[in-house]
C-alpha cells in the first residue's frame, strides 16, 4: 500500500492507535471560558471608545450637515445670533500643528539620530533618554505654560507662534520615541555592511538609515500631530481665543479645542452645537491622520 | 600552537612577494576575556587563505580585526601588530573607515541596502569617491560577481527583492565595487543553499586574480575547494578556565588536508574531532 516516495515502513514501526484524539472535556470549557472573558474585556474597553463616537454623532453631525458647508465657511456668531461656522478655528487648528511640528520634526529626529546612531548608549544618551521620558510625562498645561514664559511674555502678546510652541514641547517625545524604535529596527546585518564598505557613520545614517526608517518618522510625527490637534490646556493661554481670523501668526488665534471649550460652557443654543460639531470635526482629524499613520508604518522596509 | 611563527615561514612569499597582511603575535580581548592568543599569520597577495576551526576558535574575531570591525565592539583590544602594507592597522594616527575603504568585507548573512540594484552598488563606489562612469562601474561590478545576465533588466528593483544567492552575489559585487586590496568573507556560504554556494565558490576563484581573500568557513571541503593556503584554529582552556583560541597550523591546503603536522588538524579535517 505505500506510495514510491514511503520507505518500506512495517506496522509495527508506529505507536499503537489507542490515541483519543477528542479534546478532554475540561480543557474545551476552559478554554471557553476564557475566550468568553477576553471579549468581554475587550466589548468592555471598547464601550468608551463607542459611546464618545455615538454622542458626537447624534449631536454633531445634524449641525454639520443643516449648515454645510457655512460651518466651514463662516466665522463664530456673536451671542444669540443664528447660523455662523467656526473656519477660523479650522485654519487656526491647522497653523499652530503646522508651527509645533515645524520646531518638534527637526530637533526629535535628530536627538533620535544622536541617541541611538551617535551616542550608542553612552552617558548622554542615556540622559537625552531619560529626559525624554520626563518630557512625555509633563503634563500638557504645563507646556502651555512654558510658551507662555517665553513666547507671550516676550513678544508680548498671545499668537499662534506661541501656541505652536507649546504644542511642539508635546510632540517632541512622541518623535523622538517612534524615530528611535525605526532606527533601532533597522538590522544590526545592514549597520555592518554600511562599516564594511568604509561608509562612516554620517554617510550612513543619512544615506541608509534614515531612508529606511522613514515610515517610522512619518509614522511618529502624524501621531504627534494627532495628539497635538486635540490638546486645549496648552493652547488656553498662548494662542488663547479669537472671534475673527488671524491676519498674521502674531495675533491671538482661533483653535477648534479652544472654541469646544470655549462655546460649550457658553449659555447659548446655538455655540453649543457648534462646539459639537467641532468636536466632531476634531475626532475625525484624528482618526484621519491616525489612518494615515498606519498605512505608512506598514510600507516600512523591515 | 608554542611555535607557530614557523607557519608563517611554511608560506612560500618568493613566488607571491611581500606578504599583504602580516599578523604579529596577535592575541584580541573582549573586556579581561581573551578570545584569541598569539598568532602569528601572514596573507600573500592575490591568494586565497581559509580560516578554519570550531566554533569559537576565534577565527571571525581575527578576521575582523583586519578591518577594524571589532572597533565597533564596546571593550574589544587587540595586543600584537598587525601591519597591512607595512603599515600598522592600530596605529592611532590610521582612519579605521580608510582601512575598511582598502579591505572590503562580506558578512555571513547577506546585507544589501534597502535600496535599488543600482544604487547597492553606486553607493560604495560613491562615497569612496569614484568620479568615473557609474553605469559601467554598475556593469563591471556586478558581471565580476557573476550577477548581471541576472539583473541587468532590473537594476531599479530593491536589492531585496533578490534571492538569498542572488543578496550575497550582490553584497560581493558591491564589495568589489569599491576595489580594496584584499576581501574578507566570513562564512560567506553559511546562508546559501549548495547551488548558490558553488557559484560563490566560482566567483571567489575569479576574484583571486585581482583581489587577496580571506575567508572563514566551517566547511572543510569549501576550504579545500577555494583555498591556496588553510589556517585551522582551535580552541582551548586557559589556566583561568575560559577558552581561548588559537592559531594550530598554517600550511599550503593541501598539506593542511594530507599532511597535516599537528595531530589535532588531523583529528578536525578528517571528522574525528572531540
Amino acid at each position: 500500500m505505500s506510495s514510491p516516495n514511503q520507505p518500506d515502513l512495517n506496522p509495527g514501526d508506529f505507536a499503537s492507535s489507542e490515541i483519543n484524539y477528542s479534546v478532554a472535556q475540561g480543557r474545551k470549557v476552559f478554554g471557553n471560558v476564557m475566550t468568553g472573558l477576553v471579549l468581554f474585556c475587550v466589548a468592555l474597553a471598547l464601550l468608551p471608545l463607542g459611546s464618545i463616537l455615538f454622542m458626537l454623532l447624534t449631536n454633531g453631525l445634524s449641525r454639520l450637515f443643516t449648515d454645510f458647508p457655512s460651518v466651514f465657511t463662516e466665522l463664530p456668531p456673536p451671542p444669540l445670533v443664528d447660523g455662523g461656522g467656526f473656519r477660523n478655528a479650522i485654519i487656526g487648528t491647522l497653523v499652530t500643528c503646522f508651527i509645533g511640528a515645524l520646531i518638534s520634526v527637526p530637533f526629535g529626529v535628530l536627538t533620535a539620530i544622536y541617541t541611538v546612531e551617535f551616542g550608542q548608549g553612552n552617558r548622554l544618551s542615556q540622559f537625552v533618554r531619560f529626559c525624554t521620558n520626563v518630557l512625555s510625562g509633563v503634563p500638557s498645561i504645563i507646556a502651555g505654560l512654558f510658551a507662555y514664559g517665553i513666547v507671550v511674555l516676550a513678544m508680548g502678546t498671545f499668537s499662534a507662534i506661541a501656541g505652536g510652541v507649546a504644542l511642539s514641547v508635546l510632540m517632541l517625545p512622541i518623535i523622538i520615541r517612534t524615530t528611535e524604535e525605526g532606527l533601532k529596527s533597522i538590522p544590526r546585518e545592514v549597520r555592518q555592511g554600511l562599516v564594511g564598505i568604509g561608509a562612516t557613520n554620517f554617510q550612513g545614517v543619512f544615506s541608509v538609515i534614515l531612508p529606511a526608517a522613514l515610515p517610522f518618522v512619518a509614522t511618529g510625527v502624524t501621531l504627534a500631530l494627532a495628539r497635538a490637534a486635540g490638546e486645549t490646556a496648552p493652547l488656553l493661554f498662548t494662542a488663547l481665543f479669537n472671534q475673527f481670523d488671524a491676519r498674521s501668526l502674531r495675533e491671538p488665534t482661533a483653535t477648534l479645542s479652544v472654541l469646544i471649550y470655549n462655546y460649550a460652557i457658553a449659555p447659548y443654543k446655538n455655540q453649543n452645537e457648534l462646539a459639537w460639531a467641532a468636536a466632531l470635526i476634531v475626532v475625525l482629524m484624528i482618526l484621519s491622520v491616525s489612518i494615515l499613520a498606519r498605512t505608512l508604518t506598514s510600507r516600512k522596509v523591515y | 600552537m608554542m611555535n607557530s611563527s614557523t607557519y608563517s615561514d611554511a608560506i612560500d612569499n618568493s613566488a607571491a612577494g611581500h606578504p599583504v597582511i602580516r599578523t604579529e603575535n596577535v592575541s584580541i580581548f573582549y573586556g579581561n576575556f581573551q578570545a584569541v592568543r598569539n598568532v602569528f599569520l601572514d596573507i600573500p597577495k592575490n591568494k586565497v587563505v581559509a580560516f578554519i576551526g570550531p566554533s569559537g576558535c576565534g577565527k571571525s574575531t581575527l578576521l575582523r580585526c583586519y578591518n577594524r570591525l571589532n572597533d565597533l565592539i564596546p571593550g574589544a583590544r587587540v595586543e600584537g601588530k598587525i601591519t597591512y602594507q607595512n603599515i600598522d592597522l592600530y596605529d592611532p594616527k590610521v582612519d579605521p573607515v580608510e582601512v575598511r575603504r582598502r579591505i572590503g568585507m562580506v558578512f555571513q548573512r547577506p546585507n544589501p541596502f534597502p535600496k535599488s540594484i543600482y544604487e547597492n552598488i553606486a553607493f560604495g563606489a560613491r562615497i569612496n569617491g569614484y568620479k568615473g562612469d557609474m553605469d559601467e562601474l554598475v556593469e563591471r561590478s556586478l558581471r565580476s560577481a557573476a550577477l548581471w545576465d541576472e539583473v541587468k533588466d532590473k537594476l531599479k528593483e530593491s536589492g531585496l527583492s533578490l534571492s538569498g544567492g542572488q543578496q550575497q552575489r550582490l553584497c560581493i559585487a558591491r564589495t568589489v565595487a569599491i576595489e580594496p586590496e584584499v576581501i574578507l568573507m566570513d562564512e560567506p556560504c553559511s546562508a546559501l543553499d549548495p547551488i548558490s554556494t558553488l557559484r560563490v565558490e566560482d566567483l571567489i576563484h575569479d576574484l583571486k586574480q585581482r583581489f587577496t581573500i580571506i575567508i572563514v568557513t566551517h566547511n572543510m571541503q569549501q576550504a579545500s575547494r577555494v583555498a591556496d593556503y588553510t589556517a585551522f584554529f582551535n580552541a582551548e582552556a586557559g589556566e583561568t578556565g575560559s577558552r581561548f583560541g588559537y592559531l594550530v597550523e598554517y600550511d599550503k591546503t593541501e598539506h593542511i588536508f594530507n599532511a597535516p603536522k599537528e595531530k589535532s588538524t588531523q583529528d578536525y579535517v578528517s571528522g574525528r574531532f572531540g
